[in-house]
């Protein structure tokens, strides 16, 4: 008799080399459910630092379907979601294929792994891509915005049509002697990013020389619907404007509130990562495919182990999608 | 590795598929559905749904966590196949995360939603 109890059906040898498989799951496959698990609550503090600034801010919060309406190769076409629904598809195919890549891997079919491996890793790819693509959209913007002495954003409506209207629509050019500063004009000079195309003068006499502008608060009404200033209103507060805000960075975005890009960046910014080194270590495995590895190893695994964290990602952007996008 | 040990039942019996990649076909068509509809009520947003609220959460909103519980559900159950796995690996995954999960939000969302009361009430001024 042993002195101590050992939960092991396999010999006792290799008992500290992963020998002993709880739940009948290898070391490996156990190591990475711990992974998944804790990268689990790495995002769900993520996400619920998210609700957190949201429910402090919630009568002026920015409405996802009014940031994220544009479509690769579309301009100027109003396509609310649309774009981040196709990504979605993407990501839930490239995991259809890697489920199915498991399976072959379970019949041995080591061509068939290969073919799947290699759709896995071309919608992770195209995955990747789009959220590059929808990160540059956000960081360029298109209307731009004032911000208050406040804090609070105004955006800019036409009374008439009801649609949103350009900076560079109304605003009045005048003659500016504000010149972008340069490290060898000042001793104490730290550095200065690029100056928006217009000052917060040239706004307010844009607003005040056209009379079908209207200003567009950040608040949001008892419908969810963002609270329109009468043009008296517009008048009396464009006065506050002291920034021009364009596109989104990580002081201010032309969106709404300041939090709004930083956890965008920050929230999908850290989900393309998992995306992106998800699709290296695919890439990785794929080839341990076509070189036999596996074959002579005598089981597929590792590709049931990259499976588990690949499926992860897309859970993960499950839930990304609807309390970014959708809620 | 064990080949013949899928469950190939979902949807509690109510749907048997013949072999396994059948059933991950079954499993996409069905995630599909669902996300068209969390689109398609996202872009339409019915005025019933955006002005009723239950428990203070708007009723589209409950349908939309409601369904991304579903989806979570079958990519756990089928893809990750925790379905084939035992029955302590399932509890130990979720479980632990459902009970963290649901604390962190918990306390987390009602500290914001104070914080707002505090600025709501005036006693503190927001735009200054």
């Amino acid at each position: 008799m042993s002195s101590t109890i050992t939960t092991s059906a396999n010999n006792d040898e290799d008992l500290w080399d992963g020998g002993n498989k709880p739940f009948k799951a290898s070391y490996g496959k156990i190591m990475m459910w711990f992974f998944i698990v804790s990268d689990a609550l790495t995002f769900s503090g993520f996400l619920v630092a998210y609700g957190f600034s949201r429910f402090k801010n919630i009568d002026s919060w920015p409405i996802a379907d009014e940031v994220f309406t544009h479509f690769p190769f579309l301009h100027g076409v109003d396509a609310p979601m649309y774009y981040v629904a196709l990504m979605t598809f993407v990501l839930i195919f490239s995991s259809v294929t890697m489920v199915l890549a498991v399976d072959a891997g379970h019949h041995m079919q080591k061509n068939k792994v290969a073919v799947y491996m290699l759709l896995t890793i071309i919608g992770g790819a195209v995955f990747v891509g789009s959220q590059a693509w929808e990160w540059s959209t956000f960081i360029k913007g298109e209307y731009g915005a004032v911000e208050t002495k406040g804090g609070q954003l105004f955006q800019f409506i036409n009374q008439e049509t009801g649609k949103r209207v350009a900076l560079d629509e109304f605003a009045i050019e005048s003659r500016s002697d504000r010149v972008q500063h340069e490290s060898k004009n000042g001793v104490w000079f730290l550095g200065e990013g690029s100056l928006p195309s217009f000052t917060p003068n040239e706004v307010i006499a844009g607003v005040i020389a056209n009379p079908q502008i209207v200003i567009k608060t950040e608040k949001i009404d008892a419908n969810g619907r963002k609270i329109i200033l009468s043009r008296e209103e517009s008048l009396k507060e464009i006065t506050q404007a002291i920034y021009v805000v364009e596109g989104a960075n990580l002081v201010n975005n032309e969106y709404g509130n300041r939090l709004f890009a930083d956890f965008f960046f920050f929230i999908t910014g850290f989900h393309g990562f998992h995306v992106l080194s998800g699709v290296v270590i695919n890439i990785i495995i794929f080839f341990n495919v076509l070189v036999g590895t596996y074959e002579r190893r005598g089981h597929y695994e590792m590709v049931e182990k990259v499976g588990l964290y690949w499926h992860f990602v897309d859970l993960v952007w499950v839930f990304v999608f609807t309390f970014f996008y959708l809620v | 590795m064990e080949n013949n040990t899928h469950k190939l039942e979902i949807f509690r019996g109510l749907l048997k598929f013949k072999s396994n990649e059948t059933k991950i076909w079954g499993v996409l068509i069905f995630l599909s559905i669902v996300t068209i509809v969390e689109v398609a009520l996202g872009i339409i947003k019915p005025d019933v749904l955006m002005v009723n609220s239950i428990l203070s959460v708007k009723i589209i909103n409950w349908i939309f966590i409601i369904l991304t519980i579903v989806k979570a559900y079958y990519i756990a159950w089928d893809f990750m196949h925790l379905r084939d796995e035992p029955q302590g690996l399932q509890f130990s995954v979720t479980i632990s995360l459902m009970f963290l999960i649901a604390y962190l939000a918990f306390i987390l969302l009602v500290e914001g939603n104070y914080i707002f009361d505090v600025m709501y009430e005036g006693f503190v001024s927001w735009n200054f």
